[in-house]
């Protein structure tokens, strides 16, 4: 089968290649607390959570998630610390799934739109970026939702499960494929 | 029987692709893990536009060296690696994370699930990171992996790596990836360094031999530099910046 185009390269200099993440980073990339923007008995914290699934339905045990987010009121804190976890609101975090694929992250409803996210796992030659909207907002009026079918819509919108808690599935591949996103230009602003 | 698979897909494919196929079969686990739809392309919003930051809260200065800590020395090849973290227009990222992870000089990683019949270092977590500097430099002390030995196919080996994540100036350079040395010959073998269909872009994953990094009578040098998908076309001064 032949591979879907890639994003063009871009002038200047080229660009460094990706590669898998591989099967061993849980030594190296995930940390503690590294899943908690804010400590779990936080007032208004939620957890936004899921199963990450390739292409037979399976769970990938061997993947981890990133996501980049605004805080409640909007802003996108530039502050450093995430590492560390001893003080305010960095605006991002990383969990690695568990034997059963599942990851989870304690944070705030951002007030944007979405949590950017960005996928890593074995077998997966390179990151994948996606975007985790909340529900229940205008989803129309946003450009990219807007313009996809609604089957594909609903891969990129969190559900409100029962608990509050906000469940976004990552579908690597198969029915319920996940969209995925490129930038122009790289990302370039 | 894999390589055949390689050059047939080399052939068939486009071959001036900066990064990696998703969908290369003789990568056996990517064949379930590779979407299928095109990416959707999408004009960055803020939250995407702005990388985390980090600082010297997050990262101490011996986190860059591997050598150091243990209660003794590793075994291996002792070397240093660096190298600049660039933008596409040339720009360094400056005091951004870098992480990086490797294997023991027999080819064992700490993990809990490798297998490899070979040897823990107990002087060795083969785990490091750092910032770059404000000309946007990383630098680490480590020890040379060895290649080791994995199940994609009968007898196929890595060649030998250190795998590196990196953080641009915003979150759509996200990059985690694989360095390599030059001259080794199971490069050629590899699905996941082959993955990459064009030759030039591949070369871009395998550092140079750098006499001049090369420490008298203490460590070989290795130079390698990354380059980060786009950049932002106007950059934010910081503070520091003007330290
Ligand atoms: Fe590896």
């Amino acid at each position: 089968m032949p591979d879907l185009p890639g994003p063009p390269d871009l002038p200047g200099l080229p660009a460094t290649p990706g590669q898998t993440v591989g099967p061993f980073f849980h030594d190296a990339l995930p940390y503690e607390r590294d899943h908690e923007l804010v400590p779990p008995a936080t007032p208004g914290a939620v957890r936004l959570h899921g199963v990450v699934r390739d292409g037979a339905g399976e769970p990938v045990p061997d993947a981890l998630i990133e996501i980049r987010q605004a805080d409640a009121d909007g802003a996108v804190p530039e502050v450093e610390g995430s590492l560390v976890r001893d003080g305010g609101f960095t605006g991002w975090g990383r969990a690695a799934t568990d034997p059963s694929g599942r990851y989870s992250f304690t944070t705030v409803e951002p007030g944007g739109a979405f949590f950017a996210v960005v996928v890593f796992a074995r077998g997966l030659l390179d990151r994948l970026f996606t975007r985790a909207y909340l529900p229940g907002r205008d989803l129309d009026a946003d450009p990219l939702l807007s313009r996809l079918a609604p089957g594909d819509r609903e891969t990129l919108v969190a559900v409100r499960e029962p608990d509050g808690s906000l469940r976004f599935d990552v579908h690597l591949q198969g029915d319920r494929e996940t969209v995925f996103l490129s930038f122009p230009r790289g990302g370039a602003r | 029987m894999v390589s055949h698979e390689i050059a047939t897909l080399h052939r068939e494919g486009e071959s001036s692709r900066t990064q990696p196929r998703l969908d290369f079969p003789p990568y056996r686990s990517s064949l379930l893990r590779h979407p299928t739809k095109v990416l959707q392309q999408v004009d960055p919003e803020d939250v995407e536009l702005l990388a985390p930051v980090f600082g010297h809260s997050d990262v101490g200065p011996v986190e860059a060296d591997l050598t150091i800590q243990g209660r003794g020395e590793p075994i291996g090849e002792r070397l240093v690696v660096t190298g600049r973290v660039l933008d596409g227009e040339g720009r360094p990222v400056r005091h951004q994370l870098v992480e990086v992870w490797q294997a023991n000089a027999a080819g064992r990683y700490v993990h809990k699930r490798d297998q490899h019949p070979a040897p823990l270092d107990p002087h060795f977590t083969g785990v490091g990171r750092c910032l770059t500097d404000g000309d946007g430099w990383y630098r680490f002390t480590t020890i040379k992996p060895g290649p080791y030995p994995w199940r994609n196919h009968h007898n196929a080996w890595r060649p030998a790596h250190i795998h590196f994540s990196l953080f641009g100036t915003a979150f759509t350079q996200r990059s985690i990836t694989q360095m390599y040395f030059p001259g080794d010959p199971l490069l050629a073998l590899d699905p996941i360094y082959q993955a990459i269909t064009d030759p030039a872009a591949r070369d871009r994953l395998v550092a140079t031999y750098d006499h001049e990094l090369t420490q008298h009578e203490w460590a070989t040098g290795y130079r390698w530099d990354v380059v980060l998908t786009g950049s932002r076309s106007t950059p934010v001064e910081r503070e520091d910046d003007h330290a």
